[in-house]
């Protein structure tokens, strides 16, 4: 079981890759509007990076609820349990 | 699988993209071999995006043509780019790419005046997604309606092609249909003729009919979603979301298997497929387990997976790859399966080029270049041992070497999903290849380049492992024993009570040595038994070393072990012997290559050497040694 720390630990390095940089700081209220070209593209990067990387799937309902980084966190812990 | 699972991964890519510099030519070939890693999409993204930065228009003078390729769809394409523009870079080749506006395919190749005119690429890429293809298509349709769909839709992909052919004078290549479509009959879909899962089948044999008559080239998207399943391919609910229908997973897969067409039209896939033996091609070491002793053939899993990698060899060799061999073996003994073993698919004539002998692979594969005259690049090395892959990567990377697991039903998968010998025609000429360069052999003229073994040496962070001979390693010494014929000083056999009596003996000792280094665990690679005179020699009783760690320093830096251990014991010098036999003569110089002085030789070829301890200065290696 993951701990909280471990999944932002994990999204860091997913969101680093997707924008080649290593300055974003992941925090709960982070939304799109923080991150410059954050946009649907990159948003279905993320997401399938996710997915890639705990071997899970976000079905659409999901993906639609998603507004912030705290929300797409709580989403991977519930579903890698 | 959709991944590039038969390109190595780099542990420290991510840090060698950040370092690469702004000096063109460097970037490029740091980006080339950044690109031959296993990337997912998102590090093909940032691999595209630092090179399209640094080197905004390309490196300035490059071996390979400049590719401007337009890409051509109905659909969202902007995701499949960068794994494109990245498997050139993996290739060598610098590629433009174009996309057109949403769904505008049909407009801008009409309108001269159009972007894509003004792009004026030299190669299209038709990637129409099935749902466009299949538009009006209804389950409702009879036969002859049905029929008259096809036959509508046929006539505007060769429309298409006509008018990309016209306006640009260029090679296409078409994606066929994905076949993502669900059935609505059932597994008789074929009986419903307004079926849209059986419109895309019939409609990819249609088309690679029609492309055969109007010299265009397929994308094999569908045969690729067969092996690999549908679904790595096209996620449904991307598609309503964002009306992707490749997957971007997908997209470093899709982006190669365009690559590797651009890289066949300029005459730039892969020739010869060159082969190590020993445990690739058969399981175990001729040298070591005789013909008796590998597994080939009918009666075991193992042996039929090498014959059947050995068939797929064969087929390759069949379509006009040329087939070498490139072994660390004494050739003698390397030969004897291809011309007496029963279980043998490939006969010695299927070889073009074959090199056994105990020099590294880097100067061979150079040597098997030059014999047959034709480019390093052309070149694809299979070896089931990390090390001479890494070694190869390192000196010729240019080279293409496929990462393999040991279990060789992994081959010819990696060959074939690698695609390094994409071909886009056969011709009789290739179908009589083989022995055509069979009869330009040129042995005689060799030479060997110097490859730069030291930096490869040091970069390795071998450390060598050694312990006194212990209970949990009983079995595994005594197998060694019994079974090394190669490297091995004396041919010494022992059993299970001899070894516990050497572990008992005080003035004697046992070593067991390990080999680790950054590929992995080499596990036990030699065996030393030492025993002390009475006049304070020591005997080096057994000296015996797996060859799969020749030409790594292992033997001096051994040699630096048993030296110290023979002083512990008080000895003065060390004594070395050398006894033939059939299949140790590899081995008939060891004492002399490491300093010792020879003190007789007798007429079988056998020799004694002495070692002065006094005198003896430790050789430098770049192995650690650890006590474990």
């Amino acid at each position: 079981m993951a701990t909280e720390a471990e999944i932002y630990g994990d999204l860091t390095e997913i969101f680093h890759d997707v924008f080649m940089r290593d300055d974003i700081k992941l925090s709960p209220e982070l939304t799109a509007k923080g991150v410059q070209g954050w946009d649907s593209f990159k948003q279905i990067e993320i997401i399938m990076a996710c997915e890639e990387k705990w071997g899970i799937k976000f079905n659409t309902r999901e993906l639609d609820a998603l507004r912030c980084v705290g929300d797409l966190a709580t989403m991977v812990g519930k579903k890698i349990g | 699988m959709t991944d590039l699972h038969w390109l190595p991964t780099i542990p420290d890519w991510r840090q060698r993209l950040k370092a690469i510099p702004s000096e063109p030519a460097t970037a490029w070939d740091n980006a080339v071999a950044l690109a031959n890693a296993r990337l997912n999409f998102v590090l093909t993204n940032a691999l595209d995006e630092t090179v399209r930065r640094v080197l905004p228009n390309g490196p300035e003078t490059l071996a390979t043509k400049r590719v401007r390729l337009a890409v051509l769809g109905s659909s969202t394409l902007a995701h499949l780019l960068a794994g494109i523009r990245a498997a050139g870079l993996r290739r060598g080749i610098w590629i433009d790419t174009y996309e057109n506006d949403y769904g505008q395919y049909l407009q801008e190749l009409s309108e001269t005046d159009s972007p894509l005119h003004a792009f004026k690429p030299n190669a299209v890429l038709i990637a129409l997604d099935a749902y466009h293809l299949t538009a009006g298509v209804t389950a409702g349709m009879d036969a002859e309606t049905a029929e008259a769909a096809l036959t509508e839709m046929q006539d505007r992909l060769r429309e298409v092609w006509r008018l990309a052919r016209e306006a640009f004078r260029c090679p296409i290549i078409q994606q066929a249909a994905l076949p993502l479509h669900l059935s609505v009959l059932g597994q008789n879909e074929h009986r419903l003729p307004g079926s849209r899962a059986w419109f895309v089948s019939r409609l990819n044999a249609a088309m690679r009919a029609m492309a055969e008559a109007e010299g265009v080239d397929i994308l094999a998207v569908d045969e690729r979603a067969t092996r690999d399943g549908i679904g790595k391919w096209h996620d449904t609910a991307l598609w309503h979301r964002s009306k992707q229908e490749v997957s971007p997973t997908a997209s470093p897969l899709y982006g190669d298997l365009v690559g590797r067409w651009l890289a066949a039209k300029q005459g730039r896939s892969f020739k010869c497929l060159v082969m190590d033996l020993d445990n690739t091609l058969w399981g175990g070491v001729i040298g070591d387990d005789g013909m008796d002793g590998i597994v080939l053939g009918q009666g075991s899993p193992l042996g039929e997976a090498y014959t059947a990698f050995q068939e797929y060899a064969r087929e390759l060799s069949r379509r006009g790859v040329i087939l070498a061999v490139c072994s660390k073996n004494d050739e003698a003994n390397a030969l004897e399966p291809f011309e007496k073993h029963p279980d043998m698919v490939l006969k010695r004539g299927d070889i073009a080029s074959f090199v056994a002998n105990w020099s590294n692979k880097a100067d061979n594969i150079r040597a098997i270049a030059q014999e047959l005259n034709i480019g390093l690049d052309a070149l694809c090395f299979i070896d089931d041992n990390p090390f001479e892959r890494n070694l190869v990567r390192q000196e010729l990377p240019m080279v293409a070497v496929p990462e393999v697991s040991d279990d060789p039903t992994g081959y010819p998968v990696a060959l074939a999903d690698a695609g390094y010998f994409e071909g886009l025609s056969v011709t009789d000429e290739d179908r009589e290849r083989t022995s055509q360069y069979q009869g330009n052999k040129a042995r005689d003229a060799l030479k060997a380049a110097v490859t730069d073994l030291p930096s490869y040496l040091r970069g390795l962070e071998m450390q060598l492992i050694w312990k006194r001979f212990d209970k949990i390693g009983l079995q595994r010494i005594v197998q060694l024993i019994n079974k090394s014929n190669q490297f091995n000083l004396t041919t010494r056999r022992y059993t299970d009570e001899d070894v516990i009596a050497v572990m008992a003996d005080p003035d004697a000792f046992g070593l067991q040595l390990r080999l680790t280094d950054r590929f992995g665990d080499n596990g036990i690679i030699a065996i030393i038994i030492g025993r002390l005179q009475a006049n304070k020699d020591l005997e080096i009783d057994t000296w015996l070393m797996s060859c799969r760690v020749l030409g790594r320093q292992v033997e001096p830096t051994t040699l630096n072990l048993i030296a110290a251990e023979a002083a512990k014991l008080g000895a003065r010098r060390l004594v070395g012997t050398y006894i033939p036999t059939k299949k140790n003569a590899m081995v008939k110089e060891h004492y002399v290559r490491l300093g010792f002085t020879v003190m007789d030789s007798d007429a079988a070829g056998g020799n004694r050497n002495i070692l002065d301890l006094a005198a003896f200065t430790p050789a430098e290696t770049f192995i650690h040694v650890v006590e474990g």
